[in-house]
């Protein structure tokens, strides 16, 4: 009996080895593959290689997993239907766990992979953090969601969604023009890029507007669960509308929070409100009148949003949110700039940036996040937001 | 080999050591130079380093020290935020990177090493378990209050705010340096291998020095008998807290590494947290408690083992879990012990009857 545990823990201990020994070796391989392609500088020619970088564990695994659905329905796609110039599309998606230093390991198990574009990342720290070395590999770089103002500070980054900053404006302007309130809280996530960036930007431009922030309320990804606090300050302040700008998981509770407590101020989100009709066990009449921008509606009756939602309902099963569909446009816009680029598979990673950085300003798409889509040099999309508002538990848009 | 025989057999085994990171150092540098290594690996290179150096430091409070560090990531954080500011601030100031460099991890060093003591003082007169309680507090403490620091500067100088960037009253031309939960944004990228293979040699040399010191035998017989140790007139409290301050500062020096070596430098649970400090125990623990060449392999292979398995995508943290428990097994299941004893006096007999 002894003797069958003994030979037991070491078969778990060789088991563990070979598992290394295995790793290392195919690691090994790809190394010397980057290094044959180090001195010719490009993929093997036959297919473009697009990375993909988002979190497809831990708490943002929610958005990383629909960027790659969204992105992987657009290249299955793009390679029925021909490819890029006839050269079909090869994507590899890496976790990143929503870590800086987790995303440039990822980014650098893409480049060992030869990738020549990256679609990603999909959250806004790890962005920057992939940014600083893909600006220093001139690597093409096009995140779907990453909305922090530094994701595209360099002339190699472009993004899909919108601008924190921009959001808040909007926002802002839209309650001011539309006389929703004159007493207005704020509750925020500080410890995420996103939601400060939307709520700095908001509180700048509420001085300039006819109404006033009574309540500015913070709360951080550790303490997500209880809104009780910041939602008795908003009315005792008075608000007759409380600003939102975080995700739709979170949002729902603050919803359930403030129905429990009789307080029924007008809500208003941003697009990380998307999808909160989707939210299990929750009740869609809470959300009845809640407004939000949003870049993309699930329900619009657009050809091309119908086709889409349909495709990833039948692939994936769910309805996809904006996630999926800045992803789903990302590799669109991708292709749509190689084309016009003229870029061939067999050119080196930097080539190609050169070549996408002015064609990604030439080209106008129509995608499932706006209609004629352009991108400015400075690496920003030009689109307005739509402002949806819940009715009869269902998305509706508001001209 | 005679030369070699006259050494004490510490000697011999700290020269192992050395000459362990030595060799890492040279292979892998040629590996770099001749094109060799993978990007991936080359960009573990630095966290690598940091992490070695965690493992050293916390195995100096853990297996010399004897008491148990749940805080250590809140060290490495409070070195890699000191030294990412005063990296950030200077960088006009001082342009020679290298010289900048070498103060941002002294300030780290020492701020971290200021917060040890400041612990120790109280904490490491007491017996029983309360350094670790109070470190796992600490930790926590450090991760919440970086992460509602707002410190900025312009013409007038620094200004500091808990609540949000707008309430800085920063000049136009002022610029935000620490950025509540976002952090530090744009830190100079000084980090690299050869500096952080130095910093592991001094490292290695601090601890290694410190335990066969007169202080290191005290700071041993604290952990084995505080009572005998006590009655030998050994002050308990100045040897335990010399240890801990000087774990801590070398953790401060690994955030240091580590801050430098990235873009965006954020406090969250994951980087600087408690399962930070967990992940840091558990290299010093599969590496074997006191045993400082452990720690050492022991952290490369459990940084290395995550990212080499991203061939397996979805089944990757699993299998990573399952090779911590096999490894744990092999390392301390007594049967495991057993078996390895029998296996290496075998080998050594037959080895001596060829």
């Amino acid at each position: 009996m002894k003797f069958k545990k003994v030979v037991s823990a070491a078969l778990i201990a060789a088991m563990a080895m070979t598992f290394m020994a295995g790793c290392g070796s195919s690691n090994s391989g790809g190394q010397a593959s980057s290094g044959g392609q180090a001195s010719s500088g490009g993929g093997d020619g036959t297919v473009f290689k697009i990375g993909g970088i988002g979190p497809v564990t831990g708490g943002a695994a929610v958005y990383g997993e629909a960027v790659k659905n969204g992105a992987e329905l657009a290249v299955k796609e793009i390679n029925e239907a021909g490819g890029i110039n006839g050269v079909q599309i090869e994507f590899n998606y890496q976790d990143d766990e929503n870590d800086a230093e987790k995303a440039v390991n990822a980014y650098n198990t893409l480049k060992d992979w030869n990738m020549q574009m990256l679609l990603g990342t999909v959250t806004s720290a790890p962005c920057v953090a992939v940014g600083e070395v893909a600006q220093e590999d001139n690597m093409f770089m096009l995140t779907p969601s990453g909305t922090a103002v530094d994701c595209v500070k360099y002339d190699n980054a472009f993004r899909v969604c919108f601008s924190d900053p921009m959001q808040g404006l909007e926002s802002a302007k839209y309650i001011a023009d539309n006389n929703l309130a004159t007493k207005v809280a704020a509750i925020y996530d500080s410890s995420d890029v996103y939601s400060t960036g939307i709520y700095n930007a908001f509180a700048e431009e509420a001085e300039n507007q006819n109404f006033e922030i009574v309540a500015a309320e913070a709360f951080t990804s550790e303490s997500k669960s209880d809104f009780s606090v910041q939602l008795q300050k908003a009315k005792d302040a008075g608000a007759e509308l409380v600003f939102l700008p975080f995700y739709y998981s979170e949002a729902s509770l603050v919803l359930k929070q403030a129905a429990g407590m009789n307080f029924t101020p007008i809500f208003f989100g941003c697009d990380g409100m998307d999808g909160i009709l989707a939210v299990e066990g929750f009740d869609a009449n809470l959300a009845n009148d809640l407004i939000f921008l949003s870049p993309f509606t699930p329900t619009s009756e657009d050809e091309v949003i119908q086709k889409f939602v349909q495709d990833f309902e039948d692939t994936y099963g769910g309805t996809p949110n904006q996630f999926a569909a800045d992803a789903y446009d990302g590799i669109y816009a991708i292709k749509a700039a190689a084309e016009k680029a003229g870029v061939t598979a067999d050119m080196s990673a930097s080539d190609i940036c050169e070549a996408l950085k002015t064609a990604m300003t030439e080209i106008t798409i129509d995608g499932v996040t706006a209609k004629s889509l352009t991108w400015e040099t400075s690496g920003e999309p030009s689109k307005e937001p739509m402002v949806v508002k819940i009715a009869n538990g269902d998305y509706a848009v508001v001209e | 080999m005679s030369g070699m025989k006259k050494m004490t057999k510490t000697t011999r085994n700290n020269l192992i050591t050395y000459a362990m990171v030595i060799l890492l150092f040279v292979i892998m540098q040629t590996l770099v130079s001749t094109g060799n290594v993978s990007s991936l690996l080359q960009g573990l290179l630095v966290p690598l380093c940091a992490y070695i150096i965690l493992a050293v430091s916390l195995n100096l409070t853990v297996g010399i020290l004897g008491e148990l560090s749940l805080g250590h990531a809140g060290f490495m954080c409070v070195g890699a935020f000191t030294g990412a500011f005063f990296s950030k601030c200077m960088a006009d100031a001082i342009p020679a990177a290298g010289f900048r460099y070498f103060l941002a991890l002294l300030i780290g060093a020492a701020a971290a090493g200021i917060c040890g003591i400041l612990i120790g003082i109280p904490v490491l007169r007491l017996k029983g378990d309360y350094l670790a309680i109070v470190t796992l507090a600490f930790g926590e403490i450090i991760k919440n209050i970086v992460n509602i620091l707002f410190i900025g500067r312009d013409a007038d100088g620094f200004h500091f705010s808990t609540t949000d960037t707008r309430s800085l009253g920063l000049l136009p031309d002022g610029e935000v340096i620490v950025n509540g939960p976002q952090g530090i944004t744009g830190t100079p990228k000084d980090s690299t291998f050869f500096i952080s293979v130095i910093l592991i040699l001094i490292t290695l040399f601090i601890v290694l020095n410190l335990i066969h010191s007169r202080s290191g035998r005290a700071i041993m017989s604290i952990r084995d008998n505080r009572i005998a140790a006590e009655s030998v007139g050994i002050n308990i409290t100045k040897y335990k807290l010399m240890a801990f301050s000087i774990s801590a500062s070398l953790a401060g020096v690994a955030g240091v590494i580590y801050a430098h070596n990235l873009a965006t430098l954020t406090a969250q649970p994951k980087n600087f947290g408690y399962n930070m400090s967990i992940m840091i125990l558990v290299f010093v623990v599969l590496g074997g408690i006191g045993n400082i060449r452990g720690s050492i392999i022991a952290a490369i292979i459990l940084t290395l083992l995550p990212e080499l398995l991203r061939g397996l995508s979805d089944y990757r943290m699993l299998i990573y879990a399952v090779v911590l428990i096999a490894m744990m097994l092999f390392n301390w299941s007594p049967k495991a012990i057993e078996w390895r004893e029998n296996y290496t006096a075998k080998f050594k007999r037959n080895k001596k009857e060829a």
